[in-house]
């Protein structure tokens, strides 16, 4: 690993890996305690449109993602607030029509052939010096939003109709939750591509919950368990030759086993209990 | 201002086109005590939800303090019925009950010293202090009725709301629940749903039956001579109520005077 990062592309890999890990372990924590795990799937698949269309119309490929991501997730977000016994199957047409819509626009690029293996599965290893500093405005930005209202987010994720009593802007506060979460959605899909981002982000946040009293806690384990998958996987991936989204995965779905593991040996040890 | 601190009048409610509360009418004092009763899906949970602005009145209004309900539900303390949301969420008792500290209008969202006092003495108060790092999801049911209380009572409210809050207690428990209840209402103004009526009928000051109609019957009516009967649930203009106090074997309240 050390010989390797003499390689400023290694640099990059990793400074990314460890950005996108503050990422999802604050964003994750959110995803998972407030179950809108599809939700976040969905935006990430629909953000596949965005890249479409920031070919299509040569725009830089972060506007027109982060932009139909928004666009969407807020689509989304509104149906789940007002409609929520239908929200699973409007979002499911959201994510196939995104990521469809993605496709035919690349097909009607003239002349442009796009790898879309590396927006599927991540390209950690060509991350430019200016998507990093990206990454980091974002990171930074996410983390002041959620500290400056982590008692806000606490009181909504636990319990939403108390939160809104209390005079909490629960339903602003929600929306700009799912913006931090579809801009933060498409900072990960740098990483480990679209497909996968869903695993970063609810495996660490999955292993974090049952080890935290409390959601800031639940929110600094995530992030390390992150980085943890994120610097294995690459350096895995490294060593022995292989796709790095696809190794870092392998390596949190590792972790996630044996957490789920000790979890079932050993269950008196836990707060949590797996039924 | 008058006296009434809660003043709905020719309320509709209606759910997915289904009608759950019809031309009810009510004005509560402050001060007053008050056990809501009726079947289940007649509308309770539905009224509380309106008169806290949690949900919109279809037609007809709801005024709480001579204001729109949704401006002022800070000032009420609610506890919900369902105490198992998120059993897995990492929250410590403490923190819940920290959650009845949020003001509405506050910037940057820590809790002071002063909050964190109040917390702690709103959950010595339910008996629960020794528990306070405990999260939330270790505790029984009726441990976390008693944080839920805690969290209602550290809002400081004029008004308190309890949603079934003994599902969970037993008998000599909710004795003592309702007797801090009690005490509370020396001045606090209490609307409690409850299915204890047994237990509940020696603390209470008067009853609402809330079967998509609402009846009130006040203090006079609770005392009035028994009247041996049991009244059918389902019918609507009837109260499906009986109550068994302290000092009388049955007590049974009037039947609903035709409107």
């Amino acid at each position: 690993m050390i010989e390797a990062l003499q390689f400023e592309f290694m640099q990059n890999a990793l400074l990314a890996g460890l950005l996108a890990s503050i990422i999802c372990g604050i964003m994750g924590t959110l995803v998972v305690v407030n179950r809108i795990v599809f939700l976040s799937g969905g935006i990430a698949h629909a953000a596949f449109g965005g890249i479409g269309l920031a070919f299509f119309f040569g725009w830089h490929y972060m506007v027109g993602t982060i932009g139909f991501a928004t666009m969407a997730a807020l689509v989304m977000a509104a149906v789940t607030l007002n409609a929520k016994h239908r929200a699973d199957t409007i979002i499911g047409v959201i994510w196939a029509v995104g990521m469809a819509s993605g496709i035919i626009l690349l097909d009607l690029t003239p002349g442009y052939n796009v790898d879309l293996m590396s927006y599927l599965f991540g390209s950690i290893l060509t991350v430019p010096d200016s998507d990093l500093w990206m990454m980091l405005g974002v990171g930074a930005a996410i983390l002041g939003i959620v500290i400056y209202f982590y008692n806000d987010y606490l009181a909504l994720s636990y319990d939403e109709e108390f939160a809104q009593i209390r005079g909490v802007h629960v339903k602003s506060l929600y929306f700009l939750m799912i913006v931090m979460l579809a801009v933060g959605i498409v900072m990960i899909i740098r990483v480990v591509g679209l497909i996968l981002v869903i695993a970063l982000l609810t495996i660490p946040p999955y292993i974090a919950e049952k080890y935290s009293k409390s959601l800031i806690k639940m929110m600094v384990l995530s992030s390390l368990l992150s980085a943890i998958f994120t610097v294995t996987g690459l350096w895995l991936s490294y060593v022995l030759n292989l796709t790095s989204g696809a190794s870092i995965i392998l390596v949190a779905g590792f972790g996630f086993l044996v957490s789920f593991g000790l979890e079932r040996l050993l269950p008196n040890t836990f707060a949590r209990s797996v039924k | 201002m008058s006296d009434n601190i809660i003043e709905i009048k020719n309320l509709n409610f209606s759910y997915n086109s289904q009608t759950v509360l019809r031309d009810v009418n009510l004005s509560v004092r402050q001060g007053d005590f008050i056990a809501m009763i009726g079947p289940n899906g007649g509308g309770k949970t539905t009224l509380l939800k309106l008169m806290l602005g949690l949900l919109n009145a279809y037609s007809g209004s709801v005024r709480i303090f001579g204001q729109p309900a949704q401006d002022v539900s800070y000032r009420i303390g609610y506890v919900p019925q369902d105490v198992h949301i998120n059993k897995n969420f990492p929250i410590s008792a403490l923190d819940v009950v920290l959650m009845g500290t949020l003001k509405p209008g506050r910037g940057w969202s820590r809790h002071s010293q002063q909050d964190r006092m109040a917390a702690l003495n709103a959950l010595d108060q339910v008996e629960m202090k020794k528990f306070r790092d405990h999260r939330i999801g270790e505790l029984s049911g009726g441990q976390k009725q008693r944080v839920f209380v805690a969290r209602a009572l550290v809002t400081d409210p004029d008004l308190l709301f309890l949603d079934e809050p003994t599902a969970s207690i037993d008998t000599k428990g909710q004795n003592e629940f309702y007797a801090l209840l009690k005490e509370l209402n020396e001045t606090i103004t209490i609307i409690v749903v409850s299915h204890d009526l047994m237990v509940i009928s020696g603390f209470i000051r008067s009853v609402i039956c809330v079967n998509q109609h609402l009846h009130y019957h006040g203090h006079a009516e609770l005392t009035s001579e028994m009247i041996e009967m049991m009244y059918d649930c389902t019918a609507d203009e009837t109260c499906p109520v009986e109550l068994i106090a302290h000092g009388l074997p049955h007590r049974v309240l009037h039947k609903h005077e035709h409107e």
